[in-house]
C-alpha cells in the first residue's frame, strides 16, 4: 500500500477523560505504585492535594482512547495485527488528581518506511479543566513485515 | 533526596501470572497478545506477553523513587521497547545518574528479563532538591 503521508498533521477531536479515585488506585495497584499519595485520600489531602494523585504513567489511561482511535483510523490504514510499540516519551506538567477532567488531543506527526517497516508517530497533548498542561506524549509504533509497494 | 552523577538505581519486580490481565483492565489495553495465551502463540509468541507500557511504568517508578517518590519528581521519561517480556519472571530495572544540573537529575535506564532487554535507551529527568 502507499503510505498515507498526506495524513501527517491530521488531528482528531479532543477526548475528555474524567479521572476517578478508584481508577487511580486500580492503576497504581497494577503497576506497583504503593505510595500513600496514590492510594490514600487522607494522606493526599494532608500533602495539599484535593484527592489521591495519579502516578505519572497514569497518562496512558487518559490518553488510551485517543491513541486507540488513531490506530484504528481507516485513513491511516495501520495493520493492527502486526503492530508493536516502538518507543514512547512523556513530559509531565501539572499533577493529575481524582476529580480532574483531562482533555487530550492527538496529532499524527510522522508516517515513514524504514528498513522495510512502517513507523508511525503520534503526539498527544493533555490539559486539565483549568487549561494547564498535564502531559505531552510522543507515541511511536512499528508495523512489522509490511513492505512498501 | 540528593542524587549525584554515578549513583545507581535498581528496581526488581516479578509480574505474577495474571498481572497482564489486571494491567489490561487498569490501562484499557486489551490487545489479546497480552491476555490470551492461545492467541499469543498463534501469532508466534511464546505466550501472553507483558505490556510495554507496564514495563515503562517500572522504569518511571525506578526513576521517581530515586528522587524520593514525590508525584511531581518525574519531569520526563522516554524508552525504546525491545524484547518481549513474560509474566512470572523477574524484571530488573537498573539505571545510573548521568548528570545533575539546576535541580534536575538525568538518568539512563534499562529493563532486563532473563538476559533479554525489554527496554533500552531509557532516559528520565527527575527534580531533586
Amino acid at each position: 500500500m502507499t503510505l498515507p503521508t498526506d495524513k501527517i498533521g491530521k488531528t482528531y477531536p479532543p477526548h475528555v477523560y474524567l479521572v476517578g479515585r478508584e481508577k487511580i488506585r486500580e492503576y497504581a495497584a497494577a503497576v506497583g505504585e504503593r505510595g500513600a499519595l496514590y492510594n490514600d485520600p487522607q494522606a493526599a489531602r494532608a500533602a495539599g492535594y484535593p484527592d489521591v494523585v495519579a502516578p505519572p504513567m497514569f497518562v496512558v489511561v487518559y490518553c488510551a482512547a485517543s491513541f486507540q482511535h488513531a490506530l484504528a483510523d481507516p485513513e491511516l490504514g495501520i495493520d493492527l495485527a502486526h503492530l508493536v510499540h516502538g518507543a514512547q516519551r512523556f513530559v509531565w506538567g501539572e499533577p493529575v488528581v481524582a476529580g480532574d477532567e483531562i482533555t487530550t488531543t492527538l496529532e499524527v506527526t510522522d508516517i515513514a518506511m524504514k528498513a522495510g517497516f512502517r513507523f508511525d508517530t503520534f503526539r498527544t497533548t493533555s490539559l486539565n479543566q483549568r487549561g494547564e498542561l498535564t502531559c505531552t506524549g510522543e507515541w511511536s509504533t512499528i508495523v512489522r513485515g509490511q513492505e512498501e509497494r | 533526596m540528593t542524587l549525584a552523577p554515578g549513583d545507581r538505581v535498581t528496581l526488581t519486580v516479578t509480574p505474577d501470572r495474571y498481572l497482564t490481565v489486571r494491567y489490561a483492565g487498569a490501562s484499557g489495553d486489551f490487545n489479546p497478545i497480552h491476555i490470551d495465551d492461545e492467541f499469543a502463540r498463534s501469532v508466534g509468541l511464546p505466550g501472553r506477553i507483558l505490556h510495554g507500557l507496564w514495563t515503562m511504568a517500572q522504569v518511571a517508578r525506578a526513576a521517581a523513587d530515586a528522587a524520593g517518590g514525590d508525584p511531581r519528581a518525574l519531569r520526563s521519561c522516554s524508552v525504546q521497547f525491545r524484547g518481549m517480556g513474560l509474566p512470572e519472571r523477574e524484571v530488573v530495572v537498573s539505571g545510573e545518574v548521568e548528570a545533575v544540573t539546576d535541580g534536575l537529575a538525568i538518568l539512563r535506564l534499562e529493563a532486563v528479563q532473563d538476559g533479554t532487554r525489554l527496554v533500552r535507551g531509557g532516559h528520565a529527568e527527575v527534580r531533586v532538591g
